[in-house]
């Protein structure tokens, strides 16, 4: 057999990337173990929340996979902060299991260009330092240009629950050992990270009547531009709290719990601690608080969000029952702890390439994150490129003032992971620019030059646009005097000069409906054009700071250090220095510099060898 | 691309120190200060420069050389001070004061000049070289400023920012979190209390820059109150006379001291009266003009008349001296905060107790500052913190993220000093202080 690309995985990532590698154009293969978990959500039942939902709708405005699903699937949705700024408001919302794979599993079968295999991928075939093709069990080789590997918690997969330790990519579920051990010898620098999942319950043996309840939005808006409305029917949360006696429970027992035993060697995520780590780190904290999501409509399984753990059997059914709400619960499986090796992302460059090997791609947590959306984000990203080697054209590249995307790829292969990575809106600097409702305006003109998205996207986009430019173009050259202004009843000084529009809207106590009664063309344009013009007049007073001081990142991403730069050629690195400039490896100015230790004179020394930029492909 | 600022020559005192503005906004800023239109370019003309209240700061040399006939490619000026360093910080302090260019980061200049290719890095040795020695320089500057106490001080102050940060992100990236309640009020009294230290740092900075530029004392009297004889005592007991330069007016006459080993200008003023003379009525003024901005004013009377007439020349902690004490014996005014003190020039009677008196007001005035702030670079560092935190106070409760904004610009402001950014720490102390994990 024979085909452009092959994703191995058929998680979040592998369906990312199979997508965008066969919406690019390239002849794409997914091997999977089972075509059934093809869009499993393997933790929480849940899509987006801060940083998160940014990620998918960019994942969007690209023509990825997830949004829509989300949309097809989803039976909560809320947009959280929803009181503070547009730049940090985050979609997020529960979805139904096996609706949203099953939506996933509908999309995948008719992307054109994409085929899945059912098989294990036991091994990278490689002639040198290239990539030309996939050894399955049975021994049949399937040749390609080039491989993304999306193997999750697969790659030497351990669980661990209490003192019971067994070999598995997800519960149920046989790991990658012989893909690991390939990927081992290929000389690759690697890690070992842990992650860890709570309980599944029986939501019909717990007694909400003492929980708090949490109902989703009124008007649930869609994760995808191109949905126009969410069909399910909306379902709530609810809240617990563990007691007193779960903390006693938990504090008698830590000894047995898998993560004290000394038996887990991997880094866990600091922002999802497990419920003794909580309540040892936290010790003051005289209560937790437990999200209880359902899994789907038609099905009486919860998941107890907030109390991962590792703790033996009966350790969990004692502490679980000590939880108001609980006391009677039935529980459907146990949480466990999972360890699983991870490739280190500082060998990888902005394209999620491999540097080492061509035609190699990771992505997802192979990469050292952890979360679906970001997984399907370096999804989108490593398919594209691969299709891209595949057919010899220059790479894509995704940069940290034009994407959530591109802050987290800079992030891990600029700084490598020391415990499973998670998105943060806080993690970018240009936070106010990067915002989920612009995702389309930011990434769709990128996604229409490269061709991977469909007439329906680039027609409504194109729609879209169109008038918000032309109202845009209305606010800004639609001007009033202070003498105007005053007789309208606004609150502008007296300093002689004419306002627009936008700079009305950014006067404190001034209300779009208070402009909208002076022009009352205002009121004629959709929802989303009349928030995007206030959006522009809250920012307004900090664009222009932003602007410029993304010109000058810009800069600095545009000076190119040479693919192969000899670094001993530059006189004056201290050894440290050097080493750290030939282990990252950065491909631009602006990468070295944020190369930690990396210092302002290694800098300048540096720009004596660097090229300018002339590829254009720098979304 | 910004306008940016900074001396080309070394910043000590010389002949003529140089200092170069490059970007667009360098024309529209000699012109401000110049109040005339830009010279044709490269060739050299005369300019007064005035600072932001209209008074003289140097006539200069300047020379404007337009893009991209230029060391860096961009509009460019050149302003050839005279090599004083009052001089320099007035010039600098005024220009960044216009918000028209900012002080340039150590390269920036090659910089500028590689970005608009008129360095050619195909002569990759030559060059490499070269930025190799400016930066060597550049790397020792650092690193001095780098280990010593205002680096170590710029960190803790960009420590209180983080974590007041930390507190106001956590509500951003963790709505759903069960956080402790009262964290904006923490972080907002923690900004406050920063803005008063930052603040009174920029006030207590002055003492180290009179350190470098001398302390400055002035004597105010009728004609004929004794200031003459005075400031010979003064000057023929110190006997260290390091030069005698005649003031910008006639009636204002400046010797250098060495008292108890620091630089003291003493200056001696026409006599202050009213008078119909135009002449002697503008040395009046600019007398008076004078002692405002001296660190020290010390009055000299011979009679309770005049002490009272001279008396409203002065402030709190200045010095009233009775003169001719040998004549009649003083009638002292018992002013809060002024010191009184009675001499006669002629049976030498209480020089020595008013020299004591005039060193202690001078260590008192230059009591060391840790961590000073030297350069106009840091100053303007510490005011745009000051300004960001201002405007994060200031932020409406419901845009919480234009407040994280403005600390940022703080954080990242005091960064400057010390080459410092970064997010991590923010997320670093976020996880360390709040139980986060849904």
């Amino acid at each position: 057999m024979q085909t452009d690309v092959i994703v191995i995985g058929g998680g979040h990532a592998g369906v990312e990337a199979a997508s965008a590698s066969a919406r690019a154009g390239a002849k794409t293969i997914l091997i999977t173990h089972n075509k059934n978990t093809i869009g499993e959500m393997s933790c929480n039942p849940a899509i987006g929340g801060l940083g998160k939902g940014h990620l998918v709708r960019e994942i969007d405005a690209l023509g990825g996979v997830m949004g829509l699903a989300t949309d097809m699937g989803g039976i909560q949705f809320r947009i959280l902060n929803a009181s503070k700024g547009p730049a940090v408001r985050g979609p997020r919302a529960q979805a139904d299991r096996k609706l949203f794979r099953a939506a996933v599993q509908k999309i995948v079968s008719e992307i054109e260009n994409l085929t899945v295999l059912e098989a294990s991928a036991e091994k990278l075939i490689h002639k040198d330092n290239k990539i030309t093709g996939v050894e399955i069990a049975g021994g049949e080789i399937i040749s390609c240009a080039a491989v993304v590997i999306t193997a999750g918690t697969f790659l030497n997969g351990v669980i661990h629950l209490g003192q019971k330790t067994w070999p598995a990519g997800r519960i149920d579920e046989q790991p990658s050992i012989g893909l690991a051990n390939s990927l081992y010898s290929l000389g690759l620098r690697m890690g070992r990270l842990k992650t860890g999942t709570p309980a599944r319950l029986n939501g019909e043996t717990i007694d909400y009547s003492v929980c708090d309840f949490q109902p989703g939005d009124d008007n649930p808006k869609p994760f995808s531009f191109i949905t126009k409305e969410i069909k399910n029917p909306q379902v709530p949360c609810h809240i617990t709290w563990t007691s007193e006696k779960t903390h006693q429970i938990i504090r008698d027992n830590l000894h047995l719990a898998a993560i004290n035993t000394g038996a887990i060697k991997g880094r866990g995520p600091r922002y999802c601690p497990s419920i003794e780590d909580k309540i040892t780190r936290f010790a003051d904290k005289d209560r937790h608080q437990i999200f209880i999501e359902p899994e789907g409509l038609d099905t009486n399984w919860v998941y107890p969000n907030g109390i991962s753990t590792s703790f033996p059997e009966e350790v969990q059914d004692a502490f679980l029952r000590s939880i108001p709400g609980f006391e009677n619960v039935e529980i459907f499986r146990w949480a466990y702890a999972i360890e699983y090796d991870f490739v280190d992302p500082t060998e990888l460059g902005f394209d999620l390439a491999v540097r080492k090997y061509n035609g190699l791609y990771l992505a997802g947590q192979i990469n050292g994150t952890t979360g679906y959306e970001e997984a399907g984000a370096q999804g989108l990203v490593a398919g594209l490129n691969a299709a891209r080697f595949a057919g010899g054209q220059d790479n894509v590249i995704f940069s940290r003032a034009n994407s959530y995307i591109g802050v987290m790829i800079d992030d891990l292969v600029t700084k490598g992971v020391s415990e499973p990575y998670r998105m943060f809106t806080s993690r970018a600097e240009y936070r106010l620019t990067l915002r989920s409702d612009n995702a389309d305006q930011r990434l769709t003109p990128l996604g229409i030059e490269l061709g991977i998205l469909s007439k329906e996207r680039v027609d409504a986009f194109n729609n879209k646009m169109a008038e918000i430019n032309a109202a845009r173009e209305f606010v800004q050259n639609t001007l009033t005097t202070p003498a105007q202004g005053v007789k309208l009843g606004l609150p502008v000084k007296q300093d002689g000069r004419k306002r627009n529009i936008t700079e009305l809207l950014a006067l404190k106590g001034v209300e779009f409906e208070t402009i909208a009664d002076i022009y009352p063309q205002l009121r004629e344009y959709t929802p989303e054009t009349r928030e995007q013009l206030e959006i522009d007049a809250i920012y307004s007073g900090y664009m222009a700071r932003q602007e410029n001081d993304i010109a000058a990142f810009n800069r600095d991403e545009n000076l190119l250090i040479p693919k192969n730069f000899d670094y001993a050629k530059v006189g004056g690195f201290s050894i440290e220095i050097r080493d750290r400039l030939e282990k990252i490896r950065p491909a631009t100015i602006g990468q070295a510099a944020r190369i930690e230790g990396i210092t302002p004179s290694a800098i300048t020394a540096l720009l004596a060898y660097v090229k300018r930029r002339d590829n254009k492909n720098v979304a | 691309m910004r306008t940016i600022i900074a001396p080309a020559s070394a910043a000590v005192k010389s002949g003529v120190i140089v200092v170069r503005a490059s970007g667009p906004n360098s024309f529209e800023l000699l012109e401000k200060l110049s109040g005339k239109s830009t010279p044709s370019p490269r060739h050299a003309v005369l300019r007064n420069l005035f600072d932001a209240k209209g008074d003289l700061i140097d006539n200069a040399l300047v020379i404007a050389f337009n893009a991209p006939n230029s060391f860096t490619g961009e509009n460019v000026v050149e302003f050839h001070l005279h090599g004083g360093m009052a001089i320099l910080k007035n010039f600098l302090e005024t220009a960044l004061e216009t918000g028209l260019c900012y002080p340039a980061n150590p390269g920036e200049f090659s910089r500028q000049a590689f970005e608009n290719s008129r360095m050619d890095l195909t002569e990759a040795e030559a060059i490499a070289d070269l930025i190799d020695a400016e930066t060597n320089a550049q790397l020792k500057q650092a690193q001095k400023q780098m280990r010593g106490e205002l680096g170590a001080l710029a960190r803790e102050w960009r420590e209180e920012i983080i974590s007041a940060l930390s507190e106001s992100e956590a509500y951003i990236d963790f709505p759903d979190e069960d956080l402790p309640d009262g964290l904006s009020a923490r972080a907002s009294s923690t900004v406050k209390n920063l803005i008063k230290s930052l603040k009174q740092h920029i006030e207590d900075s002055k003492s180290a820059q009179r350190i470098r530029d001398g302390f400055s004392i002035i004597i105010l009297g009728e004609p004929n109150a004794g200031k003459s004889s005075l400031l010979n005592a003064l000057a023929r007991r110190q006997a260290a006379i390091v030069s005698s330069i005649a003031g910008t007016t006639r009636d204002v006459v400046e010797i250098s001291l060495n008292i108890g080993g620091n630089l003291v200008f003493v200056a001696d003023t026409a006599g202050l009266r009213e008078t119909s003379d135009e002449i002697e009525e503008q040395g009046v003024k600019i007398a008076l003009e004078r002692a405002e901005h001296s660190d020290l004013r010390i009055g000299l009377a011979p009679d309770a008349a005049s002490a009272k007439e001279i008396a409203s020349h002065l402030a709190a902690g200045d010095i009233l001296v009775w003169s001719k004490s040998d004549l009649q014996s003083p009638d002292y005014l018992k002013i809060d905060g002024i010191d009184e003190i009675a001499i006669s020039t002629k049976n030498n009677s209480g020089i020595k107790e008013l020299e004591d008196l005039i060193l202690m007001k001078i260590n008192t005035g230059l009591a060391p500052v840790s961590a000073p702030l030297t350069r106009a670079r840091h100053v303007f560092a510490v005011s745009e913190a000051i300004k960001a935190l201002e405007a994060a106070l200031d932020a409406p409760s419901e845009a919480l993220e234009l407040a994280c904004e403005d600390l940022r610009i703080a954080a990242r402001a005091l960064g400057e000093i010390t080459g410092e950014v970064g997010v991590d720490d923010i997320l670093d102390k976020i996880f360390s202080s709040f139980c986060i994990g849904k």
